[in-house]
């Protein structure tokens, strides 16, 4: 019998059937799988087990750094369950640094993000892969083209672009006089408020859907955007909710351009903060770990109830 | 956004009778949808040009001027150019930035596609273990940082901790200016090798099972089978993830700006570190240009050559 139950996990690619339809199909007398591809199986389960621990006990460590007063950080550091359970850390970082209202600062630009993201994302790709327009495999391959910009190199000039936008911050028309977007959310959020890789994601997703409804609905006199928002965008739930998630995590994860463009303490986003208790207080692991808890948890629990769309998502489309 | 509607040329050709009601509405729909195209564009397409378009021209303006923000720029020709050759610090963190992409990208590749080859099973577990293994990649690049910074801790880290099992002194990791980019490198592969998986996952899928098997029926081992048919196989995808991998390995700067502010030594400044301290730190705005045009350039080559690459192998 074991040999039978155990064979989904130690079966090799190619294997034969699965055990369980061929055993309900057909009783067949009891194979005992060869003694190389069990041992093959199980160095399979060993090999996979010592990756996930190399992952994932980064993680367990951090939580459980962020759980144990500072002399058991010291003297008992490598045990992975704490001795006593401490909330010091936490109130400790919370007391610190502001780091709530940089959790509400970076929650407040991510989901502008998002919700911009979704929304003319969908916009530019379901007209770039249902409506017909003159010129519009150029702009495709302009938005495809762009993504392999590095982003790094054009942030010098986009800050100048903030800081002199015209007519606002106390700019005149010709951008000077005053601060521009600089150190305003407008800032973060502007630059990315239409990624080229949303366009190129939802294009994707509108692609797939049949171009039939659309003319139905134009025989019936719906106005254009009616068929998009009412008809197209529904049908594409499950693309929305994956690009919305990627652009919710890289919205929650920036870091080096909120931290260029935001001066103000009170504007800082959660990773900025959270960057500068690393290099302010170096040495007090216990609240850094519990701060790099409270700024990593969001996008770990988002991830963890999302997973396998996500994965999904990120495969189909990285892989075209 | 201009628009102008061209003329259907089969209709013009096939039916000499536009005056058709029938007809003569499709026209119409086909005119109302090419302006609501139009307008469905115009925010997006905004957007691209002043964020996307304008600061590549302008990069290439300011780095041609003498530009501290508070002053109008003032055009100094290829000054900036001559200085970068002559610059002490540019070289270092150029070098810096090539000793990284070299480490970087090869350990990256055969993380990712051994972690893949590994996940690439017909086994219920392996969706478990793909999502264990991806968890590093959705955490931020600051709070990876911060993680490893406690990890690598030269005496109470769990890194020297575990190479004290097997009786090896660790080095100070960021506190040793031969150990801090090696380090940055090792976290960097953790943190990221999750995406590169996935898209070679999804190489590994589309590989047609009749191949492997075919080999395999012809007595390959499984050595053979990987070097002569997956890996064959996978030669798109493998471009595809070395060029998101070294476009992504030249602009590493959150990891070095968090663990060691550039240092030991400078040991850690890289490209972008190098742009960012220039332009943000000493305000030099047409120095710091120079540098990203320099930085573009490599970007631009190396993704244009994998393109080329790309193309030529699905030609074959």
């Amino acid at each position: 019998m074991s040999a039978l139950t155990t064979s989904p996990t130690t079966s090799a690619p190619g294997a034969p059937g699965t055990p369980k339809t061929a055993a309900a199909a057909a009783p067949h007398p009891k194979r005992r799988k060869p003694l190389r591809r069990r041992v093959g199986g199980l160095l399979w389960w060993a090999a996979a087990v010592l990756v996930s621990i190399s992952t994932v006990l980064p993680l367990l460590w951090t939580l459980s750094t962020s759980l144990k007063p500072a002399g058991e950080i010291i003297s008992d550091g490598f045990r992975l369950l704490p001795r006593t359970f401490t909330w010091g850390n936490y109130s400790n970082v919370f007391h610190t640094v502001p780091m709530l209202s940089y959790a509400r600062n970076s929650l407040l630009i991510a989901s502008a993000g998002v919700l911009s993201n979704l929304f003319f994302g969908s916009l530019a790709g379901y007209t770039l892969a249902k409506l017909h327009l003159r010129g519009k495999r150029i702009l495709f391959s302009a938005y495809v083209g762009s993504m392999m910009i590095p982003s790094t190199a054009t942030m010098v000039p986009l800050f100048l672009i903030m800081k002199q936008f015209p007519l606002v911050g106390g700019n005149d028309l010709a951008g000077k006089g005053g601060g521009g977007f600089i150190d305003t959310y407008w800032a973060v959020i502007l630059p990315g408020a239409v990624g080229a890789f949303a366009v190129f994601f939802m294009k994707q997703a509108f692609e797939s859907l049949p171009g039939d409804l659309a003319d139905a609905a134009r025989i019936d006199g719906a106005g254009e955007f009616r068929i998009f928002f009412r008809i197209y965008l529904p049908l594409a739930r499950a693309s929305l909710a994956v690009l919305g998630i990627l652009t919710f995590q890289a919205g929650w994860n920036s870091f080096m351009w909120p931290l260029i463009v935001l001066s103000s303490p009170s504007m800082m986003t959660i990773q900025v903060g959270l960057a500068g208790f690393v290099t302010n207080y170096a040495t007090d692991y216990g609240p850094l770990m519990a701060g790099t808890v409270v700024a990593s948890l969001p996008v770990l629990i988002v991830f963890l109830f999302a997973q396998r769309w996500i994965v999904e998502g990120l495969a189909t489309s990285g892989g075209k | 956004m201009t628009y102008t509607d061209t003329p259907d040329p089969r209709r013009a050709a096939g039916r000499p009778a536009p005056s058709r009601p029938g007809r003569a509405r499709t026209g119409g729909l086909r005119r109302r949808e090419s302006t609501a195209a139009a307008a469905f564009l115009s925010i997006p397409v905004l957007v691209f040009l002043a964020f996307v378009v304008l600061p590549i021209g302008l990069m290439a303006y300011y780095s041609f001027t003498d530009y501290d923000v508070l002053t109008p720029p003032s055009w100094i020709g290829f000054g900036n150019y001559t200085k970068l050759l002559h610059d002490p610090f540019f070289r270092i963190a150029l070098k810096n930035t090539v000793i990284y992409t070299l480490m970087y990208v090869p350990l990256g590749i055969a993380v990712s596609l051994g972690t893949a080859l590994l996940l690439n099973r017909r086994v219920r577990a392996a969706k478990y273990f793909r999502v264990l293994f991806y968890v590093p990649v959705v955490s931020s690049t600051v709070a990876t940082a911060s993680i490893w910074y406690w990890m690598l801790n030269p005496q109470r880290g769990l890194i020297n901790i575990m190479l004290g099992w097997f009786g090896i002194n660790g080095p100070a990791w960021l506190y040793d200016s031969n150990w801090a980019m090696p380090a940055i490198v090792l976290m960097s592969v953790w943190a990221g090798f999750g995406t590169n998986m996935v898209i070679y996952l999804a190489g590994l899928q589309n590989i047609p099972p009749e191949l492997t098997e075919a080999a395999r029926t012809e007595g390959a081992n499984g050595w053979q089978v990987f070097r002569h048919v997956t890996l064959p196989c996978l030669a798109k995808t493998t471009l595809l993830v070395t060029t998101l991998q070294i476009i992504g390995a030249f602009q590493v700067f959150d990891q070095a700006y968090v663990l060691t502010q550039g240092g030991p030594g400078n040991s850690t400044v890289t490209l972008v570190y190098y742009i960012y301290d220039r332009g943000f730190g000493a305000l030099q705005m047409g120095y710091a240009s120079a540098i990203s045009v320099v930085l573009f350039l490599v970007i631009l080559v190396v993704a244009l050559v994998n393109a080329g690459l790309v193309k030529r192998t699905g030609d074959r």
